[in-house]
């Protein structure tokens, strides 16, 4: 594994008693870990290849405790990673020795339903999947569903402006939340936005959302809930080729019709998702897409119609709609599984580059064969309507040669991303992972006016300063 | 690149760059023009010069079947329009037009719908313009040309910067090239109309509709008098023909109890829509001070019966409630104590859209930030532009 950690500043490590000293002082005994054993449990996320066993961990129960924490911080110049529920793929949790780990499970409350407004007001750390739960006995839902929405919590959500696979329609987090309560690293509270739709002055609650926590620590959020359509079904359609699936897509698309969903798998995800979840999806097919329509059973049977002719027109093999709730519970559950169901045939390092649409069939095709050069399988799941690609690209992490090679394909394919018009990540964020391909997508000047925005906020660079800007050319900003 | 007596107009990214980085150099002040129709908005500045984003058009890219169009920013809005109009899409947010607000001629720029954040009624199903904009160029006050997000709709790769200028009234940069996604344009519209409610039923009206599952595009409430007739509310159904005419129906059975809906077909409906998107009830009237308030729908009535208990204005409802045109005298401070303090207490913002420069130059335009939002805005103002030579104080003093 060859992403580098900044040099840990020997001088925190070595005041590292008077640091959880001080912090003692500030947060109840079981808000506060010290033991090695259980401070290993935050050494690593979802990109579990990099370990570093933070200083110390603390788990602050309000946002008071969270302003103290971090006003010590700051005071001291001490290092701190926010952490939701750790579920980053791009290892936007992932600690530094010389750093603190601020975690907020312990703000998992929803403090406020207004179902007349349509807004929901929790605490940072309720999971994403818990707002849906606590709105859908009167019919509404949060719409944002990133796969690991059972686990993740919306200060990660936040954090990371995560999407799902319902964003073609509804879009993703940043779209979604209203406000959040935000304490700066010198300790200072801020409520930005609120219940209203526009909030006064710049718009630093779209730049706060997909910040992975260099700006602040969010402990509150205002956001957006939806009715639920009145039913939701998804389609199976099974295809010879990934070119026709591709081609199906945009001709879909292109055709004025938007399903709240298009997912598509190649032929390894069916045969992954379909050992685990035993969804029915076509195990001969070489792509399959998964389409959801919404409305009334009328109105969802007219745009299957439309939707069915088109992919007639592409040479579509199969087509199996759900007929219960069950089966779309399962259809479901094999796509949101798929990261899940590959891990239990091998490790693996999932992508996230967006390409345009038009570009699907090339890259497509390019990934593989970038992945066979180095001799690596891979499964592609992704969100098509969006063009939100997820390689999965399949290794064992036992062997330091295939972690190597693992590694620079999925650079090679996060570049070629980029090359045909895209960017290196859809939702899962830069974290450590893409941190140091930043330069392929930015110049020096982009790059030097967001970390000079960023020194706004943070001029010290305490708060995750080990991603998203490559290490070296800081300064310079 | 042209002079026009204090004009400048540079018609490549190059050339704005040139010309930024000289006024830097010279310590000249610029203002940023697009098509003039929304100069009134914002507080009132002098500049030593105006560059203006005139020879900076054309749309760049547009590619229907993957939902995005780019274009220069001095792209007039009516040729994007016209471009989507052809393959049947459009701008999800419906940005208004100004023109009857300000008293303005020319063209509005699709340039200034993004510095603006410009948006109409159906920002309550499809956001607002910040929501639909997902890539800039743009050159900072330094003179260096920035570019964030991009041309795909799903993009979290750094900073989003694109969201900070939506909005920035051209005080962080000049944008040169906006890229925004798209929606197809439903071939079928229709409104339904509930006659003579007060304001507190139709916003529970308009509640109502927008948590039904029927997809309301847009739901506005006119107190008698306000549109020179009784009470109308009007919630805007766009479909496909089939689907629209079930949902109409089943829209209506909803409503029942609050009363008994009318339906108005494609034509009157859109005349509805514009003249409520560009505040017509209102803007036509030239004297008053007009107000933009954005509060929780919820908290809108009560708000509204204050001021108009002290202030004797004429208002109307936008986006289900959370939006709020106000029209009132202009006289002292146009009301701003009268019209903060309620809205503040409501849970929301106003802003002074409309009123002379000598009042938009005493009274602040913007809703007043606190201290440490304030440090931050003037963090982020000097970070693009440390000599605060672009827009200067157009959203805030200094700003």
């Amino acid at each position: 594994m060859t992403i580098p950690f900044p040099v840990p500043d020997q001088s925190i490590l070595a005041r590292r008693d008077e640091i959880i000293a001080g912090l003692a002082m500030l947060l109840p005994p079981e808000g506060l870990i010290i033991s090695e054993d259980e401070r290993r449990a935050f050494e690593t996320d979802a990109l579990t290849a990099y370990r570093h066993v933070p200083l110390a961990v603390a788990l602050p129960r309000t946002t008071e405790e969270v302003a103290a924490v971090l006003r010590y911080c700051h005071e001291h110049g001490v290092k701190v990673v926010a952490r939701g529920a750790g579920t980053s793929l791009s290892g936007g949790a992932i600690p530094q020795t010389d750093a603190i780990v601020l975690g907020l499970s312990k703000l998992n409350r929803i403090l406020d339903i207004n179902f007349p407004g349509r807004t929901v007001r929790v605490q940072a750390g309720v999971t994403n999947l818990s707002i849906t739960e606590a709105v859908s006995a009167e019919g509404f839902f949060y719409a944002p569903d990133p796969s690991s929405q059972l686990a993740c919590t919306i200060g990660g959500n936040i954090g990371m402006n995560s999407g799902g696979a319902h964003c073609l329609k509804y879009g993703v987090t940043t779209n979604n939340v209203l406000g959040v309560r935000l304490v700066q690293m010198d300790g200072t509270i801020l409520d930005i936005g609120g219940e209203a739709l526009d909030a006064p002055g710049l718009d630093l609650l779209g730049l706060i959302v997909g910040s992975e926590g260099q700006l602040g620590i969010v402990t509150e959020a205002v956001v957006r809930i939806l009715r639920m359509a009145e039913d939701a079904r998804p389609v199976l359609f099974g295809f010879e080729t990934s070119e026709e699936a591709a081609a199906c897509v945009a001709a879909v698309i292109g055709a004025g019709i938007i399903p709240v969903a298009m997912e598509f798998m190649d032929k390894e995800a069916i045969a992954i998702c379909e050992a685990f979840a035993k969804a029915g999806y076509p195990l001969d097919a070489g792509a399959m897409l998964i389409i959801e329509v919404e409305g009334s059973s009328v109105e969802m049977d007219a745009q299957l119609k439309r939707i069915v002719e088109i992919a007639r027109q592409h040479n579509v093999q199969v087509v199996r709609e759900s007929k219960s709730a069950m089966e779309t519970a399962l259809i479901w559950k094999g796509r949101k599984s798929a990261f899940g169901a590959t891990g239990r045939i091998a490790d693996y390092i999932c992508m996230d580059g967006t390409v345009p649409t038009g570009q699907l069939t090339y890259v497509l095709k390019r990934t593989g064969e970038i992945c066979a050069s180095y001799g690596l399988r891979v499964a592609n799941v992704f969100h098509a309507g969006d063009g939100n690609m997820h390689p999965l690209i399949m290794y064992n992490v036992n062997d330091p040669e295939d972690a190597r090679k693992a590694e620079e394909a999925g650079m090679d394919l996060l570049k070629l991303c980029v090359e045909v018009g895209g960017c290196l990540t859809g939702e899962h964020g830069v974290g450590i992972e893409k941190r140091d391909l930043m330069r392929f997508q930015f110049n020096p000047q982009d790059l030097n006016q967001q970390m000079r925005v960023r020194a706004v906020f943070d001029p010290q660079w305490l708060l995750n300063p080990a991603k998203v800007f490559p290490l070296d050319g800081r300064d310079a900003a | 690149m042209t002079h026009d007596g204090n004009i400048m107009q540079p018609a490549t990214e190059a050339e704005a760059c040139d010309i930024i980085a000289e006024a830097r150099a010279a310590k000249r002040t610029l203002g940023i023009e697009g098509g003039g129709t929304r100069a009134g908005l914002g507080r009132p500045i002098s500049c030593d010069g105006v560059l203006s984003t005139r020879k900076l058009t054309g749309v760049t890219l547009y590619e229907p079947a993957e939902l995005v169009i780019a274009a220069r920013a001095g792209t007039p809005l009516s040729v994007i329009e016209e471009t989507l109009a052809e393959k049947g899409q459009m701008l999800p947010f419906e940005p208004a037009d100004y023109r009857a607000l300000y008293g303005t001629q020319g063209e509005p720029t699709i340039g200034a719908v993004a510095a603006c954040n410009i948006s109409g009624p159906r920002r309550i199903q499809t956001g607002a313009a910040r929501d639909s904009l997902i890539g800039v160029r743009l050159v900072n006050g330094r003179g260096e040309a920035i570019k964030s997000g991009g041309r795909v709709m799903k993009n979290v790769t750094g900073l989003d910067l694109v969201k900070l200028t939506c909005g920035a009234h051209g005080t962080l940069g000049l944008l040169t090239e906006v890229t925004f996604k798209l929606l197809p344009k439903p071939p079928a519209e229709a409104s339904l109309v509930l006659d003579g409610l007060d304001d507190a039923q139709a916003i529970r009206a308009m509640s109502l509709a927008l948590s039904s599952p029927f997809e309301v595009s847009g739901a506005a409430h006119l107190p008698m008098g306000s549109n020179g007739s009784g009470a109308v509310t009007v919630l805007r159904l766009e479909r496909d023909a089939e689907s629209l005419a079930y949902r109409v129906g089943r829209l209506a059975e909803l409503l029942a109890e609050v009363g008994l809906a009318r339906r108005i077909e494609v034509d009157e409906s859109r005349a509805q829509w514009r003249d409520i998107a560009q505040a017509g009830p209102l803007a036509k009237a030239h004297g008053p001070a007009i107000w933009r308030l954005s509060l929780p729908a919820h908290n809108a009535a009560r708000c509204m019966a204050d001021i108009s208990a002290s202030l004797g204005a004429r208002y109307f409802y936008d986006w289900a409630g959370g939006l709020v045109w106000l029209a009132v005298m202009p006289s002292d401070d146009a009301g701003a104590l009268r019209v903060r303090h309620a809205t503040a207490e409501a849970g929301g913002y106003a802003t002074l859209m409309r009123a002379p420069d000598e009042l938009r130059a005493h009274v602040d335009v913007f809703p007043p930030l606190g201290a440490a939002l304030m440090k931050i805005t003037a963090g982020i103002k000097s970070s693009f532009d440390p000599d605060a030579i672009l827009n200067p104080g157009r959203m805030y003093a200094g700003v």
